[in-house]
């Protein structure tokens, strides 16, 4: 079974690569920097979006080690704010966005309504270059010396008092959301007009019901955050009185526009994790989704009550009671199709055929992770206790609950469901779900403590604080090595399984999905033929459980 | 369909779902242009409820006469766009591209007017920034006025900036006969953002030029 130490493979005579598929089809840096096809774009945006999550990674590992101690001693107080800035505008715009949309979404919602590629090509391939020009505004201004206004930008200090390269990691910003604007409307199109004969809407995968409520808010919310810095960025350098109360202009306003896009961008992330956690759930409990209309259906109300919820990012900015009211009230309503998500997903467990592969270990965690996450996001939409928590680790913690312990859970485990998919080949089994413990456990133990912490009064955005935090910041510190240690196991399995896994079946799960009935890695049209769809998706029946010995290993 | 197999593109089944596809693709595209030019909007009602007099004076000042001109040759070239379109749909090569030179002149005759209006406006001081001067009662807010003016109609030239490259690019294949009843939908599409930049200008003649004028 466990053959995580197997040193080279022995090429089976009935499992061979397919003679062509869309990794072998052409070779040289040409065929991959010109590709139309959306697997290899797929591919390129892997690559991206993995290098900036390391550099974001980077930025976290430097906090928690400047939070070790009491003293701010590793580095200097701006040098801090600069970290903590970068950590947030890497991680949210580089890599959360993208990660599931622009790599799994990429990659799947052709395979998945059985069309031969998006309905864009160019513009797909365009979004990529987009993504990376913005990436190198960003970076240039990381290189000369960074920014430190907060990931948020909030005006009046980003467009009068900041003396560091708020203007070009603005503009960085500004043009890399044009293409997940591209991206969204790539899948709103594909997913309308490319669906195979017989793919009708509620025969779509929830992952696709997930990618179309992500697509819905990446177009309708991308573009007033790209107005809203480029008005930030006129500000600066025009000297324009938008947001500036020197110049007779209100930086409210400007929290409202930056929210009106920057929370339903919490979506953009979450939704697609939930997606991938809905088609994890129904292989690996060979079972389908209980209640799928609701479950779809609750991924387009998530997509519209995030947009009615911004201003309780705004509670002790001056808001009127009653607007904090409406805002919280709305922003509790959230947690209902959430919880709807939750449940069915558990009621499909019950009395499903459990496999505890790789990926649904990430699923489980996902699940637990996220209803944390969630609950305590009630907890700060309540008036009188965000109050308390406000602008503290609480709120570190919360949104680290969803977006590292949601988005990056369910981007984990999609990865590690569809990458036999992806590469055609198999992962080491044991230290893949090794990995899987170590994210899981250095998650909680890096971001539990900052409840507590926050609870206590620990305010965010400090580079040192009163010596009695110190017992629950080390313990953080400690979770993230660990942390880290969990993300860099599977970057290097997954690099060692392209070359020398063990080739995979077209179906190793023995899931259901049009994008398991053609080859590993499949073709580059995706299929020989139009498949036509007969039947919804999960159609399991009575399979049984996949049995050890039939199970993949690498 | 047969005669122009060029057109399709390998991933469709055949020229109506592209055509579906690449229309409905724009009309998502508009959408997001709607959320953009959006953003400015709000911030103009924000500020115009709050600042009402200094918003009119500024208003006042610019010269309506030139904005509703600009609005009448704008939509004369919405016109020539939609005879462009169906100069392909009657399959007439030639009259396809008149009427998207004509379209690019209204275009540039727009720009030219917004232009001489810039330079009016340059000559007032009435740039935000340093050199501002305004005769008003608040000219503090009137300056704001003036920098939502120049971001609203700025963009808005850039879109038609972009707009007119756009038609220009289309003049070479019309002449050589790329357009025709089957196929057309480039055109199509063009025109669907040519009209949706003109609609913009509809919203933003009232907003920035009626609202405050009166005789001076």
């Amino acid at each position: 079974m466990d053959t995580a130490n197997t040193p080279a493979v022995e090429p089976m005579p009935e499992l061979e690569l397919p003679r062509t598929n869309y990794l072998n089809a052409a070779y040289g840096p040409r065929s991959w920097l010109f590709t139309r096809d959306h697997k290899r774009i797929a591919i390129l945006y892997l690559a991206s979006v993995t290098a900036f999550f390391a550099l974001g990674g980077f930025f976290a590992l430097l906090i928690r080690l400047e939070l070790l101690t009491p003293e701010g001693d590793l580095v200097g107080p701006d040098t801090y704010n600069k970290l903590f800035t970068m950590h947030g505008i890497v991680m949210v715009f580089f890599f959360l966005i993208p990660s599931i949309p622009a790599v799994l979404g990429n990659f799947l919602v052709p395979l998945m309504i059985g069309a031969k590629d998006l309905a864009f090509p160019k513009l797909n391939l365009a979004s990529w270059y987009v993504y990376n020009l913005g990436a190198i505004f960003t970076l240039w201004s990381i290189i000369h010396g960074g920014v430190d206004t907060g990931w948020t930008f909030y005006t009046p200090f980003s467009t009068t008092y900041s003396n560091s390269y708020v203007v070009s990691a603005a503009l960085g910003i500004f043009i890399a959301g044009f293409s997940s604007i591209m991206t969204g409307l790539n899948f709103i199109v594909t997913i309308h007009r490319l669906r195979a004969p017989g793919l009708t809407w509620f025969r779509l995968p929830l992952f696709l019901w997930s990618m179309y409520a992500t697509s819905l808010i990446m177009v309708l919310g991308t573009p007033v955050i790209a107005i809203t810095l480029l008005l930030v960025a006129a500000e600066r350098v025009l000297h324009l009185g938008i947001f500036d109360p020197a110049l007779g202009g209100d930086p409210v306003l400007y929290q409202h526009l930056f929210w009106f896009y920057s929370h339903p961008a919490v979506y953009i992330m979450i939704l697609p994790a939930m997606g991938v956690t809905s088609e994890l759930v129904a292989a690996f409990s060979r079972r389908a989704v209980v209640g799928y209309r609701v479950v779809a259906f609750a991924s387009v109300a998530i997509a519209v009550l995030g947009f009615l919820v911004w201003g309780h990012h705004m509670f002790v900015a001056g808001e009127s009671v009653y607007a904090a009211t409406i805002f919280s009230v709305l922003s509790m309503l959230v947690a209902i199709p959430s919880a709807v998500k939750v449940f069915n997903w558990t009621a499909t467990l019950y009395g499903g055929a459990i496999s505890l592969e790789t990926p649904m270990l990430y699923a489980l965690g996902f699940i637990g992770l996220f209803t944390i996450g969630g609950l305590t996001g009630v907890m700060v939409a309540t008036l009188g206790f965000d109050v308390h928590v406000h602008d503290t680790y609480f709120v570190v913690a919360h949104f680290h609950y969803i977006m590292v312990g949601g988005a990056i859970m369910g981007y984990m485990g999609g990865l590690h469901y569809w990458w036999p998919k992806i590469s055609g080949r198999l992962y080491p089994v044991f230290l893949s779900r090794l990995a899987a413990l170590l994210i899981f456990v250095g998650f909680n133990l890096t971001f539990f403590p900052q409840f507590i912490l926050g609870y206590l009064g620990m305010p965010r955005r400090y580079w040192s604080y009163p010596p009695e935090f110190q017992v629950l910041n080390v313990l953080s510190t400690a979770g993230a090595s660990v942390l880290g240690l969990g993300y860099l196991l599977p970057a290097a399995y997954f690099i060692w399984s392209m070359r020398y896994g063990k080739l995979s079946p077209a179906n190793p799960w023995g899931a259901v999905g049009l994008e398991w009935d053609t080859d590993s890695p499949p073709p580059t049209h995706n299929f020989d033929v139009t498949p036509i769809v007969t039947r919804g998706p999960y159609d399991y029946g009575q399979q049984p459980a996949l049995a050890p010995q039939e199970a993949p290993v690498g | 369909m047969a005669s122009h197999p060029t057109a399709l593109a390998h991933h469709f089944d055949n020229l109506e779902q592209q055509r579906e596809a690449s229309t409905f693709g724009m009309w998502v595209f508009l959408v997001t242009e709607i959320m953009f030019f959006g953003g400015l909007f709000t911030a103009y009602a924000v500020y115009r409820l709050r600042y009402q007099e200094a918003f009119a004076a500024a208003s006042n000042s610019l010269l309506t006469w030139a904005g509703s001109i600009n609005t009448a040759v704008l939509i004369c070239s919405s016109l020539t766009m939609v005879l462009a379109v169906r100069s392909a749909q009657v399959d007439r090569r030639k009259m396809i591209v008149l009427f998207l030179c004509l379209t690019i002149l209204l275009g540039a005759v727009f720009l030219g007017i917004k232009a001489y209006e810039y330079r009016t406006e340059w000559q007032e001081h009435h740039f935000p920034g340093a050199g501002f001067r305004f005769a008003g009662p608040d000219p503090r807010h009137a300056e704001m006025f003036f920098s939502i003016y120049f971001c609203m109609t700025g963009l808005h030239a850039l879109h038609m900036i972009i707009g007119m490259s756009v038609l220009a690019a289309l003049l070479l294949p019309a002449w050589r006969g790329r357009y025709n009843p089957e196929w057309h939908n480039p055109l199509e599409c063009v025109g669907l953002y040519w009209h949706f930049v003109d609609i913009v200008w509809i919203f933003l003649l009232p907003l920035l030029y009626l609202f405050g004028a009166h005789p001076r």
